[in-house]
């Protein structure tokens, strides 16, 4: 059932959470967490849509906090509480609270999702974009354990990510390192087998990528070795290869749904590791709301010691010859590396743009942030 | 030998760990090394609804290796790709994840079927160049399950003829394992003969048994109750658990199964396996840790202290089912089942009560029960707590509160529920029974992974945590074998009518103790 409630207050709105849960008849509450979602009135549909598929697998009370600020004078002068409560079947498996902040409001979210906070329950902010640069200062980040950026849905993502890696407090997290938990895995099962010793990698990727970015950096952090960046057309990442003495564990995934895996000595293999909707990814940034360690090594690894110590050809045989230098140095800004991804705006007008900062890119050192310009919004 | 080159700051890997996994990185899941799954018996029931569905919907989470590669073994005149074509057919029946085609492609890159009986030599020979094959071309490392889904008479011909033809000992450091379903025999003199021939050619610890109800979440969930909580544990004991009662009910009738239900029964069929380990997981101390050997050692140890039954008539009860009606729908009698005998005296019903001989339990009766036409389906274990030993309200103010109780549902609907009284809102002092209600598909996943996704993975990792071991299976033998033989000593099964409770015996069996049967 669906209440709406103009111009009213949080305890107003506690009011109608009960009463919709006894309309519904399901007095008990199962519900595990506080998922709350900052957003605006263009993308909270997406948003709302993704966090109530993960509600499935987590049954949460979603706060979706709107900011409307005002365009006037007039609008800014006046703060008003909009609430729209959402329970039963029209919510999936919690309870969905939609927020819209007026005027001088938008700017206190905090005091209208306190009171609205589940008891005792973990609270879980995400931005869909727009993360404030240190999260956990946030005063809505400050409520909760795990605070969810994606710095897939920025202006820029790889400086997004430096953004990410000086403000980072843990329980941050960042769906650009959810996107590419699929690689990580079937990596690390990959030097679960006998395997020398790993001298060197590549990741190849579209540029603006910030998913390969992070892998590089994770790459770098765990195995301590000369990580190169080379661009590709992608979709996304499209390759990783490390190179041992026997030869190279290559991962490739030319098609963004079904990947390969070549092993010194072993027969090519195809691995699964299709691109995932928001939905999955918030699912599993609900998993666990410990603070994650590997993100925190990742992110905050210095870019500048990918490069090899002695500045030389690192990569092995690479279809594209990246220049090893620039593809370290400069952070790899670009496209969401789950670009089906249905929150990321910048999608939805990404092919185009895609393939020319692709090919300006790819094969070349001259990419330039610039070439990002009017891409997003 | 691995990638570990300068170590340097708390968390780079130990030298010859693998540099890439990290014990605080949660999200990277276990995935098995590369292996492969060979199915025996691979048109049955099981197979189609369980074993197949399970294997795609792990391949769709990402938890299988890349080249795993699955072989079917049975009696039809199948290439591999009518093979693969049933496979795609029962997954997308029965897979619990979305299809995926890019996962099916993966998938069905890897599938082999093998046609032969189980005592054809050639068919073996086939089946030992298939797997070779897959080691070439798929990677698969020498890695092989054998899964045996087929009736146990077969089992000693098909773990020999592995071994005759040197599939059941792999190379180097490959491992095989076998994987066994229930019935581990039908008493402990076949159960010992059954371990013997299959313990004769595969080692103890690959020897894999599956009792599915131990892959529930549900089970493992009795672990983390207990041991990871404080508010339980001190009340789990004879200081205040009155009396514990173990419920498997059916509401289906023996089905298609008369073959092997006639002559086996409901005790053989389920509380020598399920109850029992139920009983002994609800039941058991704190193990020192969390792997297989220090759970098998506790189970063990409580199973071992369980009483064996001596006044079997007034402590065991068997019951039968007759026509009736059940939720709506006329039902035959058990003797009027097709394929039975008139004159059978198979139990469909059976509860026991036992007691367990150590300083936690002794004196608190644990009362099992199982039987088929029941009143609903429902699996629980219902810890039942003693009364209030001194009340300051009025006998009329409690009359309506019975006794707390904790009760765990593995299924359907599951989750635990505690029971206790609270205080009716009114001017009087009127005390009633409440319940609080934890329910999985409330507060986790719609889509927790079924038992089969769950204890496959464990059989590819080689983790034996949720695999009862020979000991525990030969104990439960030890603790059903007299009741069976008493019953078969003489007399018949209680009669009960299909759709209700059980027989009336049941019911007075607890009534001498004073208690009674929850409904659950």
């Amino acid at each position: 059932m669906n209440i709406d409630l103009t111009d009213t207050t949080s305890s107003r709105i506690n009011a109608a959470l009960v009463q919709a849960r006894r309309a519904t008849g399901t007095p008990a509450i199962g519900m595990v967490l506080t998922l709350v979602i900052v957003t605006d009135e263009g993308n909270h549909y997406d948003a709302l849509k993704a966090a109530g598929e993960a509600s499935k697998e987590h049954p949460s009370r979603i706060l979706v906090v709107v900011r409307r600020p005002g365009r006037s004078p007039r609008d800014r002068a006046v703060a008003r509480l909009d609430a729209e409560v959402r329970a039963g079947a029209d919510a999936g498996s919690g309870e969905i609270v939609l927020l819209r902040l007026h005027g001088e409001l938008a700017a206190h979210a905090h005091s209208v999702v306190l009171p609205l906070l589940l008891p005792d329950a973990p609270v879980v902010v995400w931005w869909p974009e727009d993360a404030p640069e240190r999260p956990a200062d946030d005063p809505l980040g400050s409520l909760a354990q795990r605070r969810i950026s994606d710095a897939a849905s920025t202006e820029d993502p790889i400086a997004a990510l430096r953004v990410r890696a000086a403000g980072y407090s843990p329980g941050d997290t960042d769906l650009a390192w959810t996107r590419i938990t699929p690689w990580r895995s079937v990596l690390a099962s990959a030097l679960d087998q006998r395997h020398g010793t790993v001298q060197s990698a590549v990741v190849e990727g579209e540029e603006y990528n910030p998913s390969a970015e992070l892998l590089a950096l994770w790459l770098g952090a765990r195995l301590e070795v000369p990580v190169e960046r080379v661009l590709t057309e992608g979709p996304g990442i499209t390759a990783v290869r490390l190179s041992t003495p026997e030869g190279m564990i290559c991962l490739t995934r030319p098609t963004g749904a079904l990947g390969g895996l070549e092993m010194p000595g072993q027969p090519d293999r195809h691995v699964a590791l299709q691109r995932r909707g928001t939905a999955e990814l918030i699912a599993e940034e609900l998993r666990r709301l410990d603070p994650d360690i590997a993100y925190a090594q990742a992110v905050r690894f210095d870019p500048s010691r990918l490069r090899p110590a002695g500045g030389g050809e690192t990569g092995g045989d690479t279809p594209r010859d990246g220049d090893p230098d620039v593809g370290n140095t400069t952070p790899e800004p670009g496209e969401a590396g789950g670009s089906d991804d249905p929150a990321d705006a910048g999608e939805a007008t990404a092919p185009e743009a895609r393939q020319s900062s692709g090919e300006s890119g790819s094969g070349t050192s001259s990419w330039k942030l610039t070439a990002r310009k009017g891409i997003k919004r | 030998m691995s990638g570990d080159t300068t170590a340097t700051g708390g968390t780079t890997p130990a030298p010859g760990a693998n540099p890439l996994r990290d014990p605080g990185d949660r999200r990277l899941p276990r995935i098995a090394g590369p292996s492969g799954l060979v199915i025996f018996g691979v048109t049955g029931d099981l197979s189609r609804k369980k074993l197949m569905p399970a294997v795609y919907d792990l391949a769709n989470r990402g938890l299988l290796p890349p080249g795993f590669s699955l072989v079917g073994f049975a009696r039809r005149d199948w290439e591999d790709e009518d093979f693969a074509k049933v496979v795609h057919d029962s997954v997308k029946e029965h897979a619990r994840t979305p299809f995926r085609e890019e996962v099916w492609r993966q998938l069905s890159e890897g599938m082999r079927f093998v046609p032969g009986v189980f005592d054809d030599d050639d068919a073996f020979e086939t089946l030992r160049q298939t797997i070779d094959r897959l080691d070439k071309e798929r990677g698969t490392g020498g890695n092989f399950a054998f899964y045996l889904s087929v009736p146990p008479k077969f089992f000693p011909v098909v773990v020999q003829q592995l071994k005759k033809h040197g599939l059941s000992e792999g190379r180097g450091d490959s491992w095989r394992r076998a994987v066994i379903e229930k019935p581990f025999g039908h008493d402990l003199a076949s159960a010992r003969e059954l371990n013997r021939t299959v313990h004769g050619v595969f080692a103890n610890h690959e020897v894999f048994r599956i009792d599915h109800y131990l892959g529930k979440e549900t089970v493992q969930n009795i672990l983390a109750l207990r041991f990871a909580n404080t508010m339980f544990e001190p009340l789990w004991n004879r200081s205040y658990v009155d009396h514990v009662q173990i419920t498997m009910a059916e509401d289906i009738g023996i089905g298609g199964r008369a073959g092997y239900y006639d002559g086996i029964g409901s005790a053989r069929d389920v509380i020598q396996n399920h109850l029992l380990q139920l009983l002994a997981l609800t039941a058991m101390e704190e193990p020192v840790s969390f792997d297989a050997k220090a759970l098998v050692t506790e189970k063990l140890k409580v199973l071992n202290a369980v009483r064996l039954p001596t006044d079997m008539a007034r402590t065991t009860v068997r019951g039968q089912y007759t026509a009736g009606w059940q939720g709506g729908v006329r039902v035959p009698g058990y003797l009027q089942e097709e394929g039975i005998d008139p004159g059978s005296v198979t139990d469909t019903y059976a509860a026991l009560k036992l007691e367990i001989d150590n300083r936690r339990w002794a004196g608190v009766p644990f009362y099992l029960r199982t039987g088929k036409r029941l009143g609903r389906r429902v699996t629980e274990i219902a810890v039942v707590f003693q009364r209030a030993p001194y009340s300051p309200f009025d006998a009329t103010d409690t009359r309506q509160l019975n006794n707390n109780a904790l009760v765990i549902r593995v299924q359907p609907d599951e989750g635990v529920t505690i029971r206790f009284g609270s205080k009716v809102p009114g001017t009087q002092m009127e005390i009633r029974d409440v319940t609080m209600d934890f329910a999985y598909g409330e507060s986790f996943t719609e889509s927790s992974p079924e038992a089969y996704e769950r204890l496959l993975l464990d059989v590819l990792l080689g983790d034996a945590n949720l695999f009862p071991r020979h000991q525990e299976v030969e104990r439960s033998w030890e603790i059903l074998d007299p009741v069976e033989e008493f019953w078969a000593a003489g007399g018949r099964p209680e009669p009960y009518t299909a759709g209700t409770w059980g027989p009336k015996a049941a019911d007075e069996m607890l009534a001498r103790d004073g208690r009674s049967w929850r409904r659950p």
